[in-house]
């Protein structure tokens, strides 16, 4: 366990071996769907005519709501949110009709080919508009604690503050995409890139009208997913799906980059307003906020992600009096949705944003502002919700980022260089993370596998996990040969399944490998303790002196067969080697009503230093160093590890510096591909950048072998980044993204 | 009667059959009739590098193209190179295969097909890590892996496939038409006959029509087969090049004075954008954030422009007429563009502001020519693309420098008069008021590259 074995499929990445689902053979008189789009934001819907697609050469369907046999109803969470527009049109880009061809092209000038009539209504395009006419997607959330406002009114000093974070497209490189298959009963076979195969096949049954045991839902990998392919990828199964039961033959739907950017839900953006107190030696007293997410026309996912918000406002520090509310505006604008961090990102800069500007107002560091109010030691050592957070560790995290970044002599030579240099500017900046890891639902929190050992010992494994690139798969399997004692090559890793495993939860929130690895655990150790008798009662031991390892099975001095052996040996007496895992996450509770609880199993911590250059003539800047420090617990697999942390801090830099989406007047999305929307490049990773997993710090909580999650929590590290950029131009305010526009136009404001 | 597209294909030659569309992308054959799906879409629009494959020349050379942007017209007689083709006989991954998945640096692996080709021809042309990588985005490893597997990359020694040449060709199919004419009088007496038909000049604007767009252009007329149009020659007063030479080939000789310019080069698009762009198709399409428009302004570069009719010079001002439009008649093609080289004594300077450092369009491009004497500014020519519907010199700021002393508060004096040269307009890229201040910045900054030529002048100079 902990070895840093490469990922599973690595060289067959190299290769181009490692199929994606758009690779794979195509099934014999296989049809192509397309989407047509809502080209206006607000509107009512005229019923669509489809003989303009119809006209087209080889359009052989034209699906439009009435053709839906179940509920034109994609809602991951409550109900009513529709996947074909039907007398309503709420998004530019909303779905109107699935269009069905012989070739992929033919359906795409099918779809082009349609002319919907939309009388407009007026778009709400913007939070503050959102918030003026109180549209929510469903009511606010608030967690206080003691009394802020009689706090405010008492803390020596006050400061109010607004800022604004960007959403952020996932940009996975490979887009969505779904192939349906019917086949005999009503059955609909359904490969989808999805991180949540329950949910596809719920989804398609919703939509279908039948029950869950007709659809089977299998993904194999994705090209990237990121949150994005967590709800989204559930209704362009959906899509898919009607056209094959509507036509009767395989259908494939694959999103164009521009359609599947238009269609699909971002990260949502937020809107900040908060007044703190505080006194002279940086300590926040009392914090009332405001923190409105623009969640786009529907509610999807975004119940979880201001949960996610609200409980990450502080991130590592301690406030003794608060207020704060989350908003979840209803816009005209795509459904917002997951996105790797799911509000934690989000949250955490309401804290960063009051503990810069504090600083500033008491003429001190902001790092020393964010010691001086960091959890434990004297503050208070529990959130405001009853979560408790580990001081000690927080403070660890810190004292190594800035030990690893040199902080002190690094200080001294930005401020040196700043006095010579006429117009660029060097700044530093920091960020201490701390991020609950479960499912705010509680009921998401359960996990499945199915392990079977053959004859010969060689072991197949599945589980509920999906593979997105995050190295899944790989350390579950070191999970489960390190139970039977095996080199992970006698592991087969299998396609997700809900053939498999059923009622999954879907991959994201970090979980992957806390749940998936413990229900492995469980089926393997299930077969093991079987095995173990076979081979105590062969050996005339007892079971308890049965050993796996090195893949050989062992009792006493003497006593060894090779584990292949005896898996054979316990066929011939007739024991299973199959067996289910179950796990569900112990000791989590949340009280809705009184916004309290223990909703995180656990809390995983990092800290960072970055180093920016700024030039202040043309907004132009560059991350120089950075230095990262990220709690993995025990690590299942430093290397996965390590390229989770390092790949979360450069998506973060993208959020927080250069990924801008940017709509028109008319509410239409106009970055829709990569031409338009800068995702990072290789220049932009800091010439110097230094990661380090956290040593010597096994999880506190019993996780699978004391290790911790780590898909999200190191995005939050690209703060310092921001932080940075605040530090180098000398500013109360700085939006985000902090493009080279934005920090101009902060300079010339200054 | 239509000619038939052939091609060499790792390694073994291929004939397609005739009723081929000669504008089907090379992607969309790759992964449809040549049955080879390493090759991966991730954008259709030239900018991702999930679909990168390497054509390979004669000499050796090895050339990564998008193959979304690629038409199977364009790679007539070219040997074209997919991760398939990069196993050794035996069936072993390949060195470079070898070197990302040890350095861990795989990990959703749908962009890595296309990364290995890159590292494939970045072994043997060497350079930049992250010139090579500028083509390619990766979603999930933030890059460092990837970064320190491209440093240590090996040449594999393979030879160069042997390509019989190619000469003219027409290739009918479907409706559509695909010239590739084999001299200059063919040239213009198909765009005589052809007023309509698409120039395809490298492809990285008419690629997306089809890529993207998914349209079926009725006829298309290949430049790069026009002896004229793929020359290129350097002499001590500047370059003449063909209007269909691409980037990549043009970069090598910016050297002296003139490189400045290359440093511009280096960020515009990609190597594989490089390898297939071209300055005239820049200048044919006439897109006002075209990065060449603002340094071919101040270093008066002159076309030659020829048609049935006879043959015009023109400078390239002349020619600009506003947004996408030129002075070329429809019969007209540019044939080559002479670029003259900075008077002694003069400095260039060519700026390039965007959010991203490499590959992406410009917000605002600059290009500065100085000739300074006596501690004053002698000759100011000052030209700014990006901002408005065209690239065009800002004659009231170089009023405003000519003569002036080479002091900052000169260059802000004048960049403060650029108002009066520019309306920039607002969009994605930017507002206008940004972009009104950013390009006043580039002025200011001018001084400093101009007085203090030691002081490092921009971010990535640190």
């Amino acid at each position: 366990m902990g070895a840093a074995l490469r990922h599973d499929s690595a060289l067959k990445h190299a290769t181009g071996e490692a199929r994606f689902l758009d690779d794979l053979p195509e099934p014999p008189g296989l049809l192509h769907a397309a989407l047509a789009l809502s080209p206006v934001a607000h509107g009512r819907l005229a019923p669509l005519d489809p003989a303009p697609a119809r006209a087209v050469p080889g359009v052989v369907a034209v699906l439009l709501p009435g053709d839906i046999p179940g509920r034109n109803d994609i809602a991951a969470a409550g109900t009513n949110e529709v996947m074909l527009a039907d007398g309503l049109v709420e998004h530019a880009g909303q779905p109107l009709a699935v269009v069905v061809g012989t070739t992929r092209d033919a359906a795409l000038a099918g779809a082009a080919a349609l002319r919907p009539e939309i009388a407009p209504l007026p778009p709400v395009l913007c939070i503050e508009e959102a918030i003026a006419r109180e549209a929510w997607v469903l009511p606010p959330q608030a967690i206080t604690r003691g009394d802020p406002c009689a706090a405010l009114a008492a803390a020596p000093r006050r400061l109010s503050g607004e800022f604004r974070a960007g959403g952020q497209e996932h940009f996975y490189l490979e887009g969505q995409i779904a192939l349906a298959v019917p086949g005999e009963d009503g059955e609909m076979a359904v490969q989808s890139s999805t991180q949540h195969p329950t949910e596809v096949q719920h989804l398609v049954a919703r939509v279908l009208g039948c029950d869950h045991n007709r659809v089977t839902v299998t993904t194999r990998r994705m090209g990237g997913a990121f949150g994005g392919k967590e709800s989204n990828a559930s209704w362009v199964a959906a899509c898919a799906a009607l056209a094959a039961r509507r036509t009767g033959r395989p259908v494939k739907l694959r999103l164009p980059r521009r359609v599947d950017i238009a269609a699909t839900g971002k990260r949502h953006p937020f809107l900040y307003r908060w007044t703190a107190g505080f006194d002279a030696t940086g300590r926040i007293l009392a914090l009332d906020a405001i923190m409105a997410a623009d969640a786009g026309h529907s509610l999807d996912l975004t119940g979880g992600v201001i949960f996610r918000a609200i409980t990450h406002a502080l991130g590592p520090c301690d406030v003794p009096a608060l207020s704060v509310r989350a908003l979840a505006c209803k816009t005209n604008t795509v459904s917002n949705t997951a996105f790797r961090g799911f509000g934690g990102p989000q949250g955490a800069l309401l804290i960063e944003d009051v503990v810069h500007r504090v600083a500033r107002a008491a003429g001190l560091p902001p790092e020393q502002v964010r010691e001086r109010n960091f959890a434990g030691g004297g503050n208070g050592s529990e959130t405001p919700y009853g979560q408790p957070l580990e001081g000690d560790l927080i403070r660890r995290v810190w004292a190594e980022a800035r030990a690893d970044a040199d902080w002190d002599a690094r200080r001294a030579e930005v401020a040196a260089f700043n006095a010579q240099h006429p117009y660029l500017r060097r700044g530093l900046g920091s960020m201490v993370l701390a991020f609950g890891i479960s499912f705010g639902q509680m009921h998401m929190n359960q996990a499945g596998a199915l392990v079977h050992v053959y004859a010969d010992g060689s072991i197949r494994l599945n589980h509920g996990g999906t593979e997105m690139g995050q190295g899944l798969f790989i350390k579950v399997a070191q999970v489960v040969a390190s139970v039977f004692g095996v080199d992970v090559a006698r592991i087969a890793i299998t396609a997700t399944s809900t053939a498999e495993v059923p009622n999954t939860a879907p991959t994201a929130a970090s979980t992957g490998s806390d749940l998936n690895g413990w229900a492995a655990h469980a089926a393997a150790s299930a077969i093991r303790a079987r095995m173990a008798e076979v081979a105590a009662e062969d050996w005339g031991v007892a079971p308890a002196e049965v050993e796996f390892a090195e893949d050989m099975v062992r009792a006493g001095g003497n006593r060894a067969m090779s584990f292949g052996e005896l898996a054979k040996l316990a066929t011939m007496k007739r024991v299973s080697l199959s067996a289910t895992g179950f796990y569900r996450t112990p000791d989590i509770h949340w009280d809705r009503a009184a916004m309290r609880g223990r909703p995180f199993f656990y809390v995983s911590y990092g800290a960072a230093v970055a180093e920016v250059a700024v030039d202040t003539l043309t907004g132009e800047h560059r991350c120089l160093g950075a230095w990262l420090v990220q709690d993995c617990g025990r690590s299942l697999n430093p290397a996965v590890d390590l390229g989770q942390v390092e790949g979360a801090f450069i998506q973060g830099l993208g959020w927080l510096t250069c990924e801008e989406l940017w709509w028109d007047a008319e509410g239409r999305l106009r970055t829709l591909g990569p031409a338009t929307y800068k995702i990072p490049g290789s220049r932009d990773v800091p010439p110097v950048l230094k990661v380090r997993l956290l040593e010597g710090a096994p999880a506190r909580s019993e996780t699978i072998f004391r290790s911790k999650a780590v898909g999200e929590p190191p995005l939050l590290l690209a703060t310092a980044v921001w932080n940075a950029l605040k530090d180098a131009i000398g500013t109360d305010r700085l939006d985000a993204p902090a493009t080279p526009e934005r920090v101009l136009m902060a300079i010339r404001d200054r | 009667m239509t000619d038939r597209i052939t091609l060499v294909l790792n390694g073994s030659p291929v004939a397609l059959p005739p009723d081929t569309s000669p504008t089907t992308t090379l992607l969309d054959w790759l992964r449809g009739p040549a049955g080879l799906c390493g090759t991966k879409e991730g954008c259709a629009e030239g900018d991702c590098g999930a679909c990168t494959v390497v054509l390979e020349g004669p000499d050796g050379g090895r050339a990564p193209v998008n193959a979304c942007l690629v038409l199977l017209g364009q790679v007539h007689g070219c040997a074209v190179r997919t991760v398939e083709g990069l196993r050794g006989p035996d069936g072993a991954p390949h060195p470079v295969q070898r070197a990302l998945a040890e350095a861990d640096a795989t990990q959703c692996g749908f962009c890595t097909p296309g990364i290995a080709m890159a590292a494939w021809a970045h072994a043997r042309e060497g350079g930049s890590v992250h010139e090579a990588l500028a083509g390619n985005l990766c979603r999930c490893t933030g890059y460092r892996p990837i970064i320190e597997a491209f440093a240590g990359l090996e040449d594999d020694g393979a030879a160069p496939p042997s390509l019989p040449p190619v000469g003219g060709a027409t290739f009918a199919a479907g409706g559509q038409v695909f010239h590739r004419p084999a001299s200059l009088a063919e040239l213009l007496a198909l765009r005589a006959a052809h007023p309509e038909a698409l120039l395809l000049a490298g492809g990285t604007d008419l690629g997306l029509l089809v890529s993207e767009g998914r349209q079926r252009p009725p006829a298309v007329i290949h430049l790069a087969t026009v002896p004229e149009l793929g020359a290129i020659a350097a002499d001590a007063g500047g370059i003449t090049l063909g209007a269909a030479v691409p980037y990549a080939r043009l970069l090598p000789l910016l050297d002296g004075s003139l490189a400045p310019l290359a440093g511009l080069l280096a960020r515009l698009g990609s190597r594989q954008i490089r390898a297939l762009g071209t300055v005239g198709g820049n200048l044919g399409t006439a897109s006002p954030i075209g990065d060449m428009l603002p340094p071919l302004l101040v270093l008066g570069a002159t076309l030659r422009i020829a048609s049935v009719r006879g043959e015009r010079e023109s400078g390239v001002e002349d020619v600009l007429l506003g947004y996408r439009k030129t002075t070329l008649a429809p019969d007209e093609v540019i044939v080559s563009i002479r670029l003259p080289r900075p008077p002694d004594g003069a400095v260039l300077a060519c700026e390039k502001l965007s959010r991203r450092h490499d590959q992406d369009i410009s917000a605002v491009g600059g290009a500065f020519l100085l000739r300074v004497a006596g501690g004053r500014v002698a000759e100011a020519r000052l030209a700014f693309g990006g901002l408005g519907p065209m690239a065009a010199r800002a004659r009231h700021a170089e009023a405003m420098l000519t003569g002036a002393l080479l002091a900052p508060a000169c260059f802000a004096d004048a960049a403060e008069e650029l108002a009066q040269d520019v309306a920039p307009l607002s969009d994605w890229r930017g507002s206008a008021a940004y972009r009104l201040a950013a390009a006043q910045g580039l002025l200011r900054r001018l001084y400093w590259r101009v007085a203090k030529p030691g002081l490092p002048a921009e971010v990535h100079a640190l």
